[in-house]
């Protein structure tokens, strides 16, 4: 069994000496920015990406705030081939405790992304876990563009689409692309 | 406690303190190998020990109040937050008459007139908004906070003072102390970080179960619960009809649209129980805060507090838990350092010529032999010295690999940075995140004389 003597305890009387030390040093060092873990850990999986070929990323904030950066996904197959979506990623000092925050720029007539752009994405929310990264969150959003599916509905509409009539809904897809209305909905160009 | 309108007279002086005298002038079995039991010992306490509360809500009145009775004289308390009507009934150092007024500079006034001889400066602002070295004039930092962001801050900061040896052992004397309490509902924690000998906020964050997120589409098409009905007017509703104004949890407006959004809709499905306060709870992510949860994790807090200060028992190793749920159970856990820890970690010793570049020291590391990094990122307080990939940030940082590192790092002679790099791990290549403490040679000295001469 350990005993409690490793906890170091505060000497009253080196605190008296100290006192004195700190009013004298404590003016010449330089103010220093904190950079949390969750920063380092966000640098690291940044550093790591490894991003499909189809999909290209940015820093409007420039290259040392990468807390918050913009994605943009070409998929090459499926219903939105040769669309182009853009995504913005707001990281907070507590990833990967917390995933990351990740809205769709572009409006999309999608069954799992509303038109405020929220993302219906497992891993973004009840199945986020820390050993997942920022790779993974963008291997994620490239499968919704090859695989949408209506079992997980945020645009309830594009759902029944997309499961009562696919020929429709591929249609209704090429007509969003191209700019234009799907209902009552206008889509701006994005193809 | 009394009703605060019918206030006994507080206890004269020498009754006050009698049972810490007690603790503090006898000797005892279970005190630190220090303790040094004197009459003084409490007077010496009061003059020169300097202690951070950082919150002023329900732990830290209960903190202040705490330290106040337990010899503390000098005090300091910050946090960012103004009094509001629901905090009344357990931030009990407030009054119907301060609501809208900061935390911070009622609860040092209320303290002050209540016990005599305490100074308690407040700081109405961000903890962000100070220089770190404020946080270094404590010798004790004492958190009563309820979120994992600030608790992660506080502990960085406090975890930057420390330094260490060329043998990777701790300098005592640069070692922080920090006394952490924690509350939720009927549960809570009572810690004690030391810098480099107990485990740091970072090294077991994992003990922080991550918040319940429900899926969006349950929210959009199936919401089940009152809970759920009130995330679809927070997280959906609310961008759909406010298109680009921000969702303020603070402002009471903000949050009735979202209690009656959240009632049309339970009413659609049939659902019960959506309140304007179970709307705040789960908007804010807010547990039921019980006084009497708060007063038991303060008043270890302070204990430890004064433990860690005068030696008079040994300190809890290193954390105690606290369940009021049924019954009353209390455990010490004593969990251990990650040696790896990129907050409280000595990380690996580099020691590097003034002329060494950027792509010099990143060749280095590759055969390191404590470290074996290929591939490394560099990055130094949140400049970006370099970075691998993706392309966009190797081209931004492309052109400090011919620059010295001595110049990158402006001059200073011992310095931490942080890379990243696929490292060698039994055999294996894994990908890792490291820190060093890169000294550079023969300019220790000088760098002291300049820091002298410009203070
Ligand atoms: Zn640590």
């Amino acid at each position: 069994m350990q005993l409690f003597s490793s906890l170091k305890m505060i000497n009253l009387f080196k605190i008296k000496d100290q006192k004195k030390e700190e009013s004298a040093s404590a003016a010449g060092k330089a103010p220093v920015k904190k950079q949390s873990a969750g920063e380092l850990r966000l640098n690291k999986d940044i550093s790591e990406l490894n991003l499909p070929k189809n999909t290209s990323i940015s820093f409007p904030n420039g290259k040392d705030d990468l807390m918050s950066f913009e994605i943009v996904i070409r998929p090459d197959e499926g219903y939105y081939m040769s669309g182009s979506f853009g995504f913005t990623f707001q990281v907070s000092p507590s990833y990967p405790h917390e995933p990351p925050k990740v809205k769709c720029k572009t409006k999309v007539y999608h069954p799992n992304i509303d038109l405020e752009g929220n993302v219906c994405l497992n891993i973004l929310r009840e199945d986020w876990k820390p050993v997942l990264n920022i790779n993974t969150v963008i291997y994620g959003l490239n499968l919704l563009f090859t695989q949408p599916n209506d079992e997980d509905p945020l645009n309830h509409e594009a759902a029944a689409v997309l499961r009562d009539n696919p020929k429709m809904f591929e249609a209704n897809v090429r007509r969003a692309m191209a700019g234009g209305y799907v209902g009552q909905h206008y889509f701006p160009r994005c193809a | 406690m009394a009703s605060p309108d019918a206030e006994a007279p507080p206890p004269t002086e020498p009754e006050r303190w009698r049972d810490l005298d007690i603790l503090l002038s006898r000797p005892g079995n279970l005190v630190h190998a220090t303790f040094q039991p004197s009459p003084g010992l409490r007077d010496d306490i009061g003059s020169f020990v300097e202690v951070l509360v950082v919150g002023a809500g329900g732990l830290g009145c209960e903190l202040l109040k705490d330290l106040a009775l337990s010899g503390f004289k000098n005090l300091h308390v910050i946090d960012m937050d103004t009094i509001d009507v629901s905090n009344l009934n357990r931030q009990f150092l407030f009054r119907v008459q301060d609501v809208g007024k900061p935390k911070a500079e009622v609860a040092a006034k209320r303290v002050m007139e209540r016990v005599s001889g305490v100074n308690i400066v407040p700081h109405f602002c961000r903890i962000e908004d100070k220089e770190l070295e404020f946080y270094n004039q404590f010798q004790i930092i004492v958190l009563g906070l309820d979120s994992i962001e600030a608790r992660s801050y506080i502990n960085s900061v406090a975890c930057g003072f420390l330094e260490y040896d060329s043998d990777d052992k701790p300098i005592p004397k640069t070692a922080k102390p920090m006394v952490d309490g924690g509350t939720e509902g009927f549960k809570g924690h009572a810690r004690v970080i030391m810098p480099g000998t107990t485990p740091c906020f970072e090294c077991n964050i994992w003990l922080f179960p991550p918040q319940v997120k429900f899926p969006l589409c349950t929210l959009a098409e199936t919401p089940r619960t009152a809970a759920h009905c009130i995330e679809y007017a927070h997280l959906i509703k609310w961008d759909e009809v406010h298109t680009g104004k921000p969702f303020d949890a603070d402002n009471a407006e903000h949050m009735q649209w979202i209690y009656s959004e959240a009632l049309q809709r339970a009413e659609l499905f049939g659902i019960s129980g959506v309140t304007y306060s179970l709307t705040q709870g789960v908007v804010k992510n807010i547990i039921p805060a019980i006084a009497s949860t708060n007063a038991i994790i303060s008043a270890a807090c302070a204990l430890e507090a004064l433990k860690l200060v005068s030696g008079c028992s040994k300190s809890v190793l290193n954390y105690l838990t606290y369940n009021g749920l049924v019954g009353t159970h209390i455990k010490v856990t004593e969990f251990v350092r990650d040696t790896d820890c990129l907050v409280c970690g000595p990380g690996t010793l580099i020691e590097l010529d003034t002329s060494s570049t950027l792509s010099e020291f990143i060749k280095m590391l590759e055969k390191h032999p404590k470290l074996l990094m290929s591939k490394a990122s560099v990055t130094h307080e949140g400049n970006n010295l370099y970075m691998q990939s993706p392309e966009v940030l190797e081209q931004m940082t492309r052109q400090n690999l011919s620059i010295p590192m001595f110049e990158l790092l402006k001059g200073a002679s011992f310095v931490t940075v942080h890379v990243s790099g696929m490292a060698e791990s039994n055999g294996n290549k894994v990908s890792s995140l490291r820190k060093l403490r890169v000294l550079f040679k023969g300019v220790e000295e000088a760098s002291k004389m300049d820091t002298t001469e410009s203070s």
